[in-house]
């Protein structure tokens, strides 16, 4: 490698923070979807499935990336997503025997990880391109970023829906709890109006 | 008769109730990504029903007739995986020898159909719900692709709308998608109390 060591960290180091904010996967790219509209109902769904995406996402990216050199074209996406199935499964069976309330919780959105976009995505635009190292960290900063934009979400949903977060009661006894946020409905307009207060931000920053 | 009625009801239910981008936020992807043309919307739809009917059913028989009988659940996520894979190739290959036109048009979202959720929900699904016998898998897996195919038209058109109307500022692009998205939810959850 001719790169200087300067610029080796300066490598590594933007892929770690990318996905943070710049490309984070939920609130700028508005790519696997499913999750943050999904499990986002308590912050403690939330997590669990943000802590499993890291794993997923890590683990996939190293594997895509050693075996870079062997993928053929036509054949890419299938590689891919047997990859991440693999790690899926046993994601899938960890949650099963160590937390299997949460488990059942998440049902069948753990397996669904198998489609995140993130994950294919990221195999395709960074770890099929790129080494082992910046392939994991562009991993462990997506998936924080895809974990802290799920859990904004749920701990907006949980506090006004329920009046607790992480199951602690936050807000006072006369607070009516919005009903209509754990449901369906709720998902979407909050995740819609957090985007438009990101909008309005980024825009008068610009300005 | 009461086999039909059950079937029937199936049917309604995944396509009004249960459906699957309305309550389970699968297939959100192409939903909110959705161009504003009709037209294209219902071509995608179209795929994915039929790619959904055929690997929802090739699941569910690989795994009522060989993994459970072999004990091999483990596995059961790299099968689905590698079955609508092979479900959507067929798909494409078919397509391309016989409808050039439309294998054009679909371009790279084709191939990208063995990533939509849908196609793996349903097969996850299935298994949830405990569809015990084949004509029920097909029928419930046909179902779920024509929901899909009605939410994203209902999208594309609102789309087409929405593109020469005056949306707020704060709220033009992805937000007033999403907050469309919901309110069609709402919408749909009037459909709660059809089935028992």
């Amino acid at each position: 490698m001719s790169a200087s060591n300067g610029s080796t960290s300066g490598l590594y180091s933007k892929a770690l923070v990318t996905g943070l904010w710049r490309e984070n996967p939920t609130f700028r790219l508005m790519i696997g979807m499913c999750p943050p509209l999904a499990v986002t109902t308590a912050v403690k769904p939330a997590l669990t499935m943000g802590l499993s995406v890291i794993f997923v996402l890590i683990c996939s990216n190293l594997v895509v990336s050693l075996m870079r050199n062997l993928l053929k074209p036509h054949l890419r996406i299938i590689m891919f997503t047997v990859t991440i199935a693999t790690f899926v499964t046993i994601c899938d069976l960890f949650l099963k025997a160590y937390q299997p309330k949460m488990s059942e919780i998440l049902g069948a959105y753990v397996p669904l990880i198998i489609v995140n976009c993130i994950i294919i995505f990221r195999a395709e635009a960074c770890a099929s391109k790129s080494g082992p190292v910046v392939s994991i960290l562009d991993g462990i900063g997506m998936g924080v970023g895809f974990t802290v934009a799920l859990c904004i979400l749920a701990g907006v949903r949980e506090i006004l829906a329920t009046g607790h977060f992480f199951d602690v009661r936050v807000m006072p006894n006369a607070f009516v709890p919005w009903l209509a946020l754990q449901m369906p409905v709720g998902a979407f307009v909050t995740l819609g109006l957090i985007l438009a207060l990101i909008n309005v931000l980024t825009r008068r920053k610009e300005s | 008769m009461d086999r039909f009625t059950a079937l029937l009801m199936g049917f309604l239910s995944v396509v009004l109730v249960n459906n699957f981008v309305f309550t389970k936020f699968l297939g959100t992807c192409p939903y909110l990504g959705v161009s504003g043309r009709i037209d294209r919307a219902f071509g995608m739809g179209l795929a994915v029903t039929f790619v959904t009917a055929l690997s929802g059913t090739l699941t569910w028989m690989v795994d009522a007739w060989v993994l459970t009988p072999l004990h091999l659940e483990i596995a059961r996520y790299i099968c689905y995986i590698v079955i609508i894979a092979g479900a959507v190739q067929l798909v494409e290959m078919y397509v391309r020898k016989f409808f050039p036109s439309l294998y054009d048009a679909f371009g790279i979202f084709l191939p990208l159909i063995s990533t939509n959720c849908v196609i793996l929900g349903i097969c996850l699904f299935l298994d949830v719900w405990g569809t015990n016998n084949l004509l029920e898998a097909v029928v419930i897996s046909t179902g779920t692709g024509i929901g899909f195919t009605v939410a994203i038209c209902i999208m594309a058109a609102i789309r087409e709308e929405l593109a020469l109307s005056d949306v707020p500022e704060a709220l033009q692009g992805a937000p007033i998608t999403l907050i469309t998205a919901g309110l069609l939810t709402l919408a749909f959850m009037g459909f709660a109390g059809m089935i028992k």
